[in-house]
């Protein structure tokens, strides 16, 4: 009944003409949505104000909690991050991460990038059947893989080496990546390509001078996703790498860094801190490409 | 013109048998899938079978394992610790996915409303899921700290709502408790950015003709946008369902499995066993055990709800 009077007023049908549900205005609204809203965001992102703020505590201020307002630092210090990257392995940590990550990123793009086309446009006998394997593969979770996978890394002789990742973190990449592609192949009209070939261009220069060149944005999208993936892979560089030198961050804070009873909050944060920036930087630059790329995987 | 024209010399100067071959279609298809399929095969397939394989098997690091029949499967289930991670999985599972989906849902709902800075807020909502797990769970754990908790500041200190400081992790419930709430915090903005693409394609006349019809905002969240929104849910939760299931990283990070073993989920218990512990064979079995569960969720999620927006496109059409 109150939808019906209020449809009536003129400013209110203005808007539902714009696609919005119809909301009343003013302290209603406030309920309704902007206190929600901002709870979510406050409780999604306080974790990481918190990682921060404790990165940078001094210790008396951080197990004093009667003299000192938790929430913020009076006397912020360095030397947790100090610590970290000049008394432990950090940096030696970030480079192989990012090493790691790099190289699997790059071989799961091309090994993706020909498999999509084969896929879409290659056309051949049984091809749709390849992609839902593909698809299948990226529905087998690496909880389940840990183990055989220990024994064959261990059988080929990568066990401890970089090679383990990089030869593993395409199991999970190339599946979403290959999909993800698969997509935008689709969206490139194929009489460009038919112009190429009409033009005398073989199938691989096509591929190169005028599909990839128009996937770019899907190729972004594939290549930031894989990183990040790759970044926060878990489970396998824990099981393939025992040498603390060659660990990946994710794992090496948590095995390295908590050693013994006491465990040191300041530099444990601060290492949780530093290993999120790089793909916090990466996410900022190109959040438009990681929601299309989340939607776009979820729709495909 | 300029790719035209280069394309042409190439095929002037490039008659040899190479390019030939390399524009024989079944080479080619062959040449294209050879670098991912290899990858998959080697690393995915044949893990997967060799996992079935060890999970009938004594194998241990460093040694070759004999085949033993279901051995392993007998002793995992009169293992209390084996009975309590099922358990605990799908409480986990069960638990984590419905608040997930409840407060993604919501969440989603409010994105899906005229906004200022909307696009800023979409990308500060997603910051949890994007930030590697095991960093943003070492975060909770110190949340989660029996002394320093500032949860526990905040009930104790600040509010008075409670006397004591709170153990989160110290006992079996909460512990639990605390874990699936980190697996929610984690999870709410996966579902709240794929379901607002999936609410953002909801036409908005469907809305003003159920308005025009007299529906309130119940019975148009209930029979428009709930209904439209079916296919997509469909697959996201069973996505969800599915990582949730064989989450590892979370519950490792945070209590290792801890207050004696009462807080394990399957894939942390294959881990301790199999790698830690060296029982290669009972920790593939302990993974194989999730398969039959894994398959049962994915099919049920999926089937369940792609049936019902079967039916309902039926009857609307």
């Amino acid at each position: 009944m109150t939808d019906q009077a209020a449809a009536a007023r003129p400013h209110l049908v203005e808007k539902e003409q714009a696609g919005v549900i119809d909301w009343s205005s003013g302290p209603r609204r406030f309920i309704t949505l902007y206190l929600p809203l901002s709870l979510f965001v406050i409780i999604l992102l306080f974790p990481f104000y918190w990682m921060a703020i404790t990165a940078i505590k001094p210790n008396s201020e951080l197990y004093d909690y009667k003299n000192n307002n938790p929430f913020w630092v009076k006397s912020p210090t360095l030397e947790n991050i100090n610590k970290l990257l000049f008394q432990t392995d950090y940096p030696q940590w970030l480079l192989t991460t990012m090493t790691v990550a790099t190289v699997a990123t790059a071989l799961s793009l091309f090994s993706s990038v020909l498999a999509a086309y084969a896929i879409q446009r290659l056309k051949f006998k049984g091809s749709q059947y390849v992609g839902l394997g593909i698809y299948l593969a990226y529905l087998v979770p690496p909880s389940i893989l840990f183990i055989p996978m220990a024994t064959l890394i261990f059988q080929l002789g990568l066990f401890d080496s970089q090679w383990a990742l990089i030869l593993t973190y395409p199991t999970f990449l190339i599946p979403f990546c290959t999909w993800l592609l698969i997509g935008y192949f689709k969206s490139i009209p194929f009489e460009l390509e038919e112009c190429a070939m009409i033009d005398g261009a073989t199938r691989l220069q096509t591929l190169w001078k005028i599909t990839l060149p128009l996937a770019l944005p899907g190729l972004i999208s594939a290549g930031i996703f894989a990183f990040t993936l790759s970044w926060n892979e878990f489970i396998y560089a824990l099981a393939f790498i025992q040498s603390a030198e060659k660990k990946t961050v994710p794992v090496a804070v948590l095995t390295q860094l908590v050693e013994g009873d006491v465990y040191h909050w300041g530099s444990l944060m601060a290492g949780a801190l530093l290993g999120s920036i790089p793909v916090a930087l990466l996410y900022s630059f190109f959040v438009d490409y990681y929601v299309a790329s989340l939607t776009g995987a979820v729709k495909e | 013109m300029t790719i035209a024209a280069e394309a042409r010399a190439g095929h002037q100067f490039s008659h040899g048998w190479l390019t030939r071959l390399f524009d024989y279609k079944p080479f080619l298809v062959f040449i294209c899938l050879l670098p991912a399929l290899g990858l998959l095969l080697v690393f995915l397939s044949y893990p997967l079978g060799l996992g079935v394989w060890l999970a009938f098997t004594d194998t241990r690091i460093g040694r070759a394992g004999y085949f033993i029949g279901f051995e392993n499967f007998q002793s995992l289930w009169h293992d209390p610790v084996f009975i309590t991670s099922v358990w605990n999985t799908l409480l986990y599972t069960g638990v984590a996915t419905v608040g997930k989906f409840a407060l993604g849902l919501w969440l989603a709902l409010l994105l899906n409303n005229h906004l200022p800075f909307k696009s800023l807020l979409r990308a500060l909502i997603l910051v949890p899921w994007i930030v590697p797990t095991v960093l943003s769970a070492i975060a909770f754990w110190w949340i989660y700290d029996p002394q320093f908790s500032i949860i526990s500041y905040i009930l104790v200190d600040v509010l008075g709502w409670r006397d004591t400081y709170i153990d989160f992790l110290g006992a079996p419930w909460p512990a639990r408790f605390s874990l699936i709430a980190a697996n929610i915090w984690r999870g709410i903005p996966f579902v709240a950015i794929s379901l607002l693409a999936g609410l953002q394609t909801i036409s908005p006349a469907l809305y003003e003709a159920a308005m025009l019809d007299g529906a309130n905002a119940w019975q148009r969240f209930r029979h428009v946008t709930l209904p439209m929104l079916m296919p997509i849910l469909a697959v996201v939760l069973t996505f969800s369902v599915l990582f949730t299931f064989t989450d590892f990283q979370l519950v490792y990070a945070i209590t290792r499995g801890g207050p004696i073993n009462s807080t394990h989920l399957m894939a942390t218990l294959a881990f301790q066993r199999g790698i830690p512990g060296g029982q290669l064979g009972e920790g593939a079995a302990i993974a194989v055990a999730m398969i039959p569960f894994l398959v049962m969720a994915t099919l049920f999620s999926y089937f369940a709800l792609a049936r019902r927006k079967w039916q309902q496109g039926e009857d609307n059409d």
